[in-house]
C-alpha cells in the first residue's frame, strides 16, 4: 500500500488511507489553496522592488519565492493576505489592494 | 539451546530485554517494576547491550520517548506499574494510534488510592481500551516467554500495534522460580530485526506522524486499528506455534485446565491460576468435574474461542482482580459474560472481584467458589452476580 | 557554522516549511518555524518535533504536512520527551551502523506546551543532555484553545481565563521568566530572540542552537494578531517595540556566559508597545495609569537584572 496525500480525500475508505495517519512524502500542504482565504491582496510593483528581500523571511506562508537573489513575485495560491510584507518593504514596492483577487 | 536458571519475574524480563538488545529503553522507576530498568541500566553500564538507555523524568515521558524512538525506526521498550501506567494513559493511546509496536513490561500493581504497592490488575485493566495487545503471565517462565513473543507479534506489518506483557507484581516479579531460558542467539533469531517500512530517520523519504485528523478521517483510522487487532489474534497464534517449535512450550489465547468434561469452571487471569489449579486438583480427587480457564490474551479478546471452550459448562465464575465500580462486576466479567450470550444453552455465570491490593487468595477461597457453582449447576439459585471475595465483613 | 551573516544567501536556501498550512494570516509561529529551519545546513536532514497547539493542528492536518523533513507530534506536554526518544534512536541506530548521515533535532512548542504543561518534559530533556533544540514560539497565551492565560501571559493582559472585569483588570501575575529557568539548567546554549530587521539575530541564534552539541533552547516572541488584538500587518512593528522597550530583550547564554545581543540606544517607554495591542486596551483608561507604571517598573527591574548578568 503506497498512498500519496493527493489521493487521500474526505471520501477515502479506511483501506485507502495511510496507517495511523502517517504521511511519507514531504510538504504535502502545498496542495492546499490557502490563497482562497484572502480578503485583501498584496501586490508587487516590480518597478519599485529593489530585491532587498527584507519581506521574504517575514512571510508566515512562505509565499514570497526567491531565486538567484531576486523576488519572483507572490505565490497567490498560498498567500493569505496578512499584509506583513507591505509593512516591511522600505521602498513601497508592496501594497495591499482590496479583495481576495490577485 | 534451552538452559535452566533461577530468576525472579523482573529479572527474567530484564534478561529477555538483554537478549533482544533493543535500540532504546526509556523508563522511570516504580514499585514493583523498578528492578527491570535497574537490571537493564547495569547491562548498559557493563557494556553488555548496545541499547540507548533514556532515564526519563516520568512515565509520561518514558512512553513519549518510546513513541519518538519507535517512530524514528528504533525498537523500543519500557517497563512500569500502577500509577506509572496511569500517568502514561494519554501516550498509550498515541502509541497505538500511531501504530508503533513498542513493548511494555507491565508489572501489575494496584492503583491509588489509597496508595498500595501490591498486586492486582487495576492498572492494566484501566487501560484495556487504549489499543494495546495485552498478554498476561501466570509465572516467571510465562513472563519470559511472552516477552520474547511480543515483538514478532506487534511488529508484524499486518499488526503494527504495541504490546503489553503483564505479570503479577511481587507474586511473580519478586519471587525466584526455576525457569528455562533460551540461548541469546536463538532469541535474536526468533525475535528478528525491527524493519519498519517508513520511519523518521529513513533517508529515502521523510515521515510525518501524529496528524490532526478531522472528522472525515478519524473514524477510518480507528477502524484500521480495530482491523489490526483482528489480525493480531491470528498473529499471536502463529508466533505461539513458532515458539512451541523452538522451545516445546505451548501457548494459546488461553489455557484450559481440566476443561474437557468440566461442569463448573472459573475464568481468571495471572498468578492466581496456580492457586485455583490446586483447588481444581483437590475437587477432581473428590470426583467433582471442575475446570479452569486462565486467560493469556485479554486484548484482542478471544470471545468466540472462549464461548466454544465454555459451551458445555453449567456454571461459571469469572474472577476479576480489578474493580470497575460499575455495580455490575469487573471488566473480565463483562467481557466473558458477553462472549457467552449467543450460546444455546449458555452457562450460568457469576462474577467475583478478589485480590485487590494484594489481598491473599487461597485454594480454599476457590474451593468455596466451586461449591457455589455446583449448587447453581444443580439448579440452585444464581444469587448475586457481582460480589467480592477475600474481604472482611 | 557560517562566520558572517549573508542575508541573501540564507534566502537562497531550500524552504523547509511549506505553504498551505492552516495557521492564521499573519501568525508569528509560521515565521518562527521558517526562520529556525532556514538555519539548517542544506545537506543535513532534520526531524521536527511539535507540541500540540496552533502550529501542530495547522501544519499537519491529515494528509497535509507542511514539512520537507520528517515530523513528529505526540501530545501537548511531551515535545521534549518525544524528541529525546528520536534523538536516542538516532544515537542507537548510528552506533549500529544503520544511519550514516547527519540528522538534527528541532522541536517547537507554544508557550502553553513549553512554559506550562510541557515544562517537566522540557526540563528533563535539557537535563539529560540530548543533542536537540527546543524552540518555544511564545505568543503569551493558549491561543489554540482560544486565548486563555498562560504563565507566559504578561500582567494585565486580557485573556479569556484572565479577563478584564470590573473587579480584576486582566491577568494578576507577571510573566514567568522561562529563558532564565532553562539557562539555570546549565545547557550549552540558550537564547531569546524575535523577528527583527534582516533576521540576523534569529538566524545566528538558531544556527548556534542547532549546531552546538547538546541541548539548546530558543525562546522566540511570536505575536498572535488574534490574541494580542492588532492588525495582522503590524507584527514587525510590535516585535521592534518589544525589543526597543526592553519588554523582550535579545540575549544569549553560551556555555554559561550571558551576552546581550542588542541594547537600545534609547529605551522606549512600555506604553508604546502596549498601546498597539487590544489586550492592553484597558490600561489606557483614565485612572489606570498605575498599571502602566507597574509594567514599566517590572520591565526596568528585569532589564537591570539582565544587564547585571551580561556584565558579570
Amino acid at each position: 500500500m503506497k498512498l500519496s496525500a493527493k489521493e487521500i480525500t474526505e471520501h477515502s475508505t479506511w483501506q485507502e488511507m495511510t496507517l495511523g495517519g502517517e504521511i511519507y512524502e514531504p510538504a504535502t500542504s502545498k496542495l492546499v489553496n490557502t490563497g482562497a482565504w484572502r480578503t485583501n491582496t498584496p501586490v508587487l510593483d516590480t518597478e519599485k522592488c529593489r530585491n532587498c528581500l527584507l519581506c521574504v523571511p517575514y512571510c508566515p506562508d512562505s509565499s514570497l519565492p526567491v531565486q538567484g537573489g531576486k523576488l519572483l513575485g507572490i505565490d497567490y495560491y498560498h498567500c493569505k493576505g496578512c499584509g506583513i510584507c507591505t509593512e516591511v518593504c522600505p521602498f513601497g514596492a508592496l501594497s495591499m489592494k482590496e479583495g481576495g483577487q490577485a | 539451546m534451552n538452559y535452566n536458571d533461577r530468576l525472579s519475574g523482573n529479572e527474567a524480563i530484564a534478561f529477555a530485554m538483554k537478549q533482544i538488545d533493543p535500540d532504546v529503553m526509556a523508563a522511570f522507576p516504580i514499585t514493583p517494576s523498578t528492578e527491570i530498568p535497574q537490571y537493564f541500566a547495569q547491562y548498559v553500564a557493563n557494556g553488555e547491550v548496545n541499547t540507548e538507555f533514556v532515564p526519563v523524568e516520568s512515565e509520561h515521558s518514558s512512553m513519549s520517548a518510546c513513541i519518538g524512538a519507535e517512530a524514528a525506526g528504533a525498537r523500543s521498550v519500557t517497563a512500569t506499574s500502577s500509577c506509572g501506567l496511569a500517568l502514561m494513559y494519554e501516550m498509550m493511546y498515541v502509541a497505538a494510534s500511531s501504530r508503533l509496536p513498542i513493548t511494555l513490561a507491565c508489572v501489575n500493581r494496584a492503583l491509588s488510592g489509597p496508595i498500595n504497592i501490591n498486586n492486582d490488575h487495576s492498572d492494566s485493566m484501566g487501560i484495556r481500551d487504549a489499543g494495546w495487545i495485552q498478554i498476561y503471565a501466570e509465572n516467571n517462565q510465562e513472563a519470559y516467554d511472552n516477552f520474547l513473543q511480543a515483538m514478532p507479534i506487534g511488529e508484524h506489518p499486518d499488526v503494527r500495534l504495541p504490546v503489553m506483557i503483564c505479570q503479577d507484581g511481587f507474586i511473580t516479579s519478586h519471587a525466584l522460580e526455576n525457569i528455562t531460558l533460551l540461548d541469546t542467539e536463538s532469541v535474536k533469531k526468533f525475535v528478528g530485526e525491527y524493519q519498519p517500512e517508513n520511519y523518521l530517520l529513513k533517508k529515502e523519504n521523510p515521515l510525518a506522524i501524529g496528524p490532526y485528523d478531522l472528522g472525515c478521517h478519524y473514524m477510518e483510522h480507528k477502524v484500521q486499528q480495530a482491523e489490526a487487532m483482528k489480525q493480531a489474534k491470528k498473529r499471536i497464534l502463529e508466533v505461539a506455534a513458532e515458539f512451541e517449535q523452538l522451545t516445546g512450550r505451548k501457548y494459546g489465547l488461553f489455557e484450559e485446565y481440566q476443561m474437557e468434561d468440566a461442569e463448573v469452571a472459573l475464568v481468571l487471569i495471572g498468578s492466581s491460576a496456580g492457586t485455583a489449579k490446586a483447588a481444581v486438583d483437590t475437587l477432581r480427587e473428590q470426583g467433582v468435574k471442575a475446570g479452569l480457564i486462565k486467560l493469556r490474551v485479554f486484548r484482542p479478546f478471544p470471545a468466540e474461542e472462549l464461548a466454544q471452550a465454555l459451551s458445555k459448562v453449567k456454571a461459571l465464575a469469572i474472577m476479576d482482580k480489578a474493580e470497575s465500580f460499575s455495580d455490575h462486576g469487573g471488566p473480565l466479567f463483562s467481557e466473558v459474560r458477553a462472549a457467552l450470550y449467543d450460546l444455546e444453552p449458555r452457562p450460568r455465570t457469576v462474577g467475583y472481584v478478589y485480590g485487590l491490593g494484594g489481598r491473599d487468595v487461597t485454594p480454599e477461597h476457590f474451593a468455596g467458589v466451586y461449591r457455589r457453582l455446583l449448587d447453581i449447576a444443580a439448579g440452585g439459585d444464581l444469587g448475586p452476580t457481582y460480589t467480592h471475595m477475600g474481604q472482611r465483613g | 557554522m557560517e562566520r558572517t551573516y549573508n542575508f541573501k544567501h540564507t534566502l537562497e536556501k531550500k524552504e523547509r516549511f511549506a505553504p498551505g498550512h492552516r495557521l492564521c494570516a499573519g501568525c508569528g509561529a509560521g515565521i518562527a518555524v521558517r526562520g529556525v529551519l532556514r538555519a539548517l545546513k542544506e545537506e543535513d536532514r532534520a526531524v521536527v518535533g511539535n507540541a500540540t497547539g496552533c502550529l501542530e493542528v495547522s501544519s499537519f492536518l491529515y494528509p497535509y504536512t507542511a514539512y520537507e523533513d520528517s515530523y513528529i507530534h505526540t501530545a501537548f506536554e511531551s515535545a521534549g520527551a518525544s524528541l529525546s526518544g528520536v534523538e536516542a534512536a538516532y544515537k542507537a541506530l548510528k552506533r549500529r551502523g544503520k544511519i550514516d548521515d547527519t540528522v538534527k533535532f528541532i522541536t517547537f512548542g507554544g508557550d502553553g506546551g513549553t512554559y506550562d504543561i510541557g515544562f517537566q518534559s522540557l526540563s528533563g530533556a535539557m537535563e539529560r543532555g540530548h543533542d536537540l533544540t527546543y524552540v518555544c514560539y511564545d505568543n503569551e497565551a493558549y491561543m489554540n484553545t482560544g486565548i486563555q492565560r498562560s504563565s507566559s501571559t504578561p500582567r494585565f493582559a486580557n485573556a479569556t481565563t484572565s479577563p478584564v472585569g470590573t473587579a480584576i483588570p486582566g491577568k494578576s501575575q507577571n510573566k514567568k521568566n522561562l529563558t532564565d529557568i532553562i539557562a539555570a539548567h546549565n545547557v550549552p546554549y540558550v537564547a531569546q530572540t524575535t523577528f527583527i530587521g534582516n533576521f540576523r539575530d534569529l538566524y545566528t541564534k538558531a544556527q548556534k542552537a542547532i549546531y552546538t552539541p547538546g541541548p539548546a533552547f530558543l525562546n522566540i516572541m511570536a505575536p498572535c494578531p488574534r490574541g494580542w488584538e492588532y492588525p495582522t500587518e503590524k507584527l514587525p512593528e510590535i516585535c521592534r517595540l518589544a525589543v526597543e522597550t526592553c519588554v523582550w530583550p535579545l540575549f544569549e547564554v553560551e556555555n554559561g556566559v550571558w551576552r546581550l545581543s542588542y541594547e537600545p540606544k534609547k529605551k522606549l517607554p512600555v506604553e508604546e508597545y502596549l498601546r498597539m495591542q487590544g489586550r492592553f486596551r484597558h490600561m489606557f483608561k483614565p485612572g489606570n495609569e498605575w498599571m502602566i507604571e507597574d509594567v514599566q517598573q517590572n520591565v526596568d527591574e528585569n532589564w537591570e537584572k539582565l544587564l547585571a548578568k551580561c556584565q558579570g
